[in-house]
């Protein structure tokens, strides 16, 4: 039981790098591999000024701060300096390496005994249940506020600038400005991943980003595989419903008998087969999935 | 005569510059275009029809020459900026909507061409039965699929949609670039009707690449013959009515 409430929490705050990376994979059509290097980027930032005495809840802005300012170079690269959009997070995402080591001064830092947001008033909650609790609130604002982004003037805009530039282009809508500022918001949201996890695993780690991005796609696609045709709001439920689901394959599979050292391996195999159960959809009779990225809502 | 909305000044083009496949496409074009002109250009492939829609468009700088708007110099002003009073409908009907938005969510955007896009919720439902009885006005039943994604449409409902959106907004100038030439005769037929109707009620002033000789005489009451870069003719008025396809289809010969 332990175990399952552990997987829905941890579900719950990785949610949030799933959802920053659906602002930019499914809306903008951008695939943005910062978010490799903005999640320890935020884990980073937040964990080192909690050590410095700063309060968590301010260390944690700040992670969303670091990020956003990676998802700037992002976009600056792409936009003004051309570059194609999976190189520049490419390069964004080895330069983060290094200032990663830079902001911590070492590839490893421990918060025992720190405060963290886990251990503030959330300390009184049974076991696993303050990451449960925090997740919920965290990705409840975070939807929230997305859905209500999405449906204004500003939000429809970018919507369409990854939808058909060209349209976006042609109704005045300056794409690269959006572009730039929806790199800018996801990795805001991937930054206070990091922060978050950092906080409830209790330490930041230089490597910690690897595969990141691989489960941020689990999330998004696997929500997309089981709950079919959704509304865009709807959508944006399914990734954090996605992302626990993911939690809870993970859980099996290491009931099974396999190391934490094998997690890698295992995110990949079940993104992969997450991406080709559409490809076996007729031989399968599997419902329908729809894969199409932002759908039409009302 | 009142002040030309648009005009084009010795403009030119140069393609590949710097390379040995340097190549002028636009070779000096001197262009009025009048308030309430309905102007149809025809010319053959690589006459610069395109290449002259892209310069008025921004999305293409003259290399050469001037442009300006109500006297206003916009040589160096850009695609997005420009299209605060220039609308345009392109060819491939794929290219003039968002295929993920309904037909009610891509008229909303129309209808801020231009402008600066705010944090506000953006008002659809309000906005629904204008858009809707929009719709009708095109004839082909787009108005039962508001709220249908653009991709689900057919070309010809997706066409009718570009030019409604690119109308929705007046604009001072209107591009279109054979907008009906991926449509089916019938399907084309009615929306260039539903275009002169526009365009005639609405008093707006618009360019129209056509290769349908036929089409660039029925329609408007200028046309421009585009040949290797420059205006080879320009008829307008009575001028006009008198031109017969035979007589236009000399300007393609040779």
């Amino acid at each position: 039981m332990n175990l399952i409430v552990s997987s829905i929490g941890q579900g719950l705050l990785w949610a949030l790098l799933g959802l920053g990376l659906y602002l930019t994979f499914r809306i903008l059509d951008f695939c943005d591999m910062t978010v490799e290097g903005t999640f320890p980027l935020g884990a980073a930032t937040a964990v080192t000024a909690i050590t410095h005495g700063v309060s968590p809840l301010l260390a944690t802005l700040l992670a969303v701060g670091t990020g956003m300012i990676a998802g700037l170079v992002t976009g600056l690269l792409y936009t003004k300096g051309k570059i194609p959009s999976l190189l520049a997070g490419i390069l964004t995402m080895t330069a983060i390496y290094s200032v990663n080591l830079r902001i911590m001064g070492k590839s490893n830092i421990s918060l025992l005994g720190k405060p963290t947001l886990f251990n503030g008033a959330l300390k009184n909650l049974p076991q696993y249940f303050d990451s449960v609790t925090l997740g919920l609130i965290v990705i409840a604002i975070v939807t929230i506020l997305m859905v209500a982004f999405l449906a204004t003037d500003y939000g429809q805009a970018f919507i369409a600038t990854g939808d058909n530039p060209t349209m976006a282009k042609a109704f005045g809508i300056h794409t690269d400005k959006m572009v730039i500022v929806g790199l800018m918001v996801s990795n805001g949201m991937v930054g206070l991943c990091g922060a978050l996890i950092a906080q409830n695993n209790g330490y930041a780690d230089v490597n910690m980003g690897i595969g990141t991005i691989v489960i941020a796609l689990a999330s998004i696609i696997i929500g997309e595989v089981a709950f079919g045709e959704l509304t865009l709001n709807q959508r944006l439920v399914a990734v954090t419903l996605g992302s626990i689901i993911y939690r809870l394959i993970l859980l099996a599979v290491l009931q099974l008998g396999f190391s934490a050292n094998d997690l890698n391996l295992i995110s990949s195999i079940v993104l992969a087969i997450s991406m080709m159960i559409p490809q076996f959809e007729q031989h399968l009779n599997i419902k329908k999935p729809i894969l199409r990225g932002v759908q039409p809502h009302e | 005569m009142s002040k030309p909305i648009l005009e084009l000044k010795n403009v030119q083009t140069v393609v590949n510059k710097g390379t040995s496949n340097e190549t002028m496409i636009l070779k000096g074009i001197n262009l009025e275009i009048n308030d309430g002109d309905f102007i149809t250009i025809v010319g053959t492939n690589g006459a610069g029809k395109s290449t002259l829609f892209n310069v008025i468009g921004g999305n293409l700088r003259a290399d050469n020459g001037q442009i300006l708007h109500n006297g206003k110099d916009i040589t160096n002003s850009s695609e997005e900026d420009r299209t605060a009073f220039l609308a345009r409908v392109f060819q491939d009907p794929k290219l003039g909507t968002a295929p993920r938005m309904t037909v009610a969510e891509n008229m909303l955007l129309a209808t801020k061409r231009g402008e600066r896009r705010h944090l506000i919720p953006r008002k659809l439902k309000q906005n629904m039965a204008r858009f809707t009885k929009l719709a009708a006005t095109m004839n082909n039943g787009l108005e039962d699929r508001m709220t249908t994604a653009t991709g689900a449409l057919s070309g010809g409902q997706r066409q009718a949609l570009s030019f409604l959106m690119a109308t929705l907004k007046r604009p001072d100038i209107l591009l279109l670039d054979e907008h009906t030439a991926a449509l089916d005769p019938h399907t084309s037929l009615n929306l260039l009707h539903a275009t002169n109707e526009r365009i005639t009620h609405d008093h707006l002033t618009a360019l129209m690449i056509t290769h349908h000789l036929e089409d660039a005489l029925t329609y408007g009451n200028r046309l421009i013959v585009l040949k290797d870069g420059q205006i080879k003719a320009d008829f307008s008025g009575p001028e006009k009515e008198q031109l017969t396809v035979d007589k236009l289809y000399q300007y393609f010969e040779d």
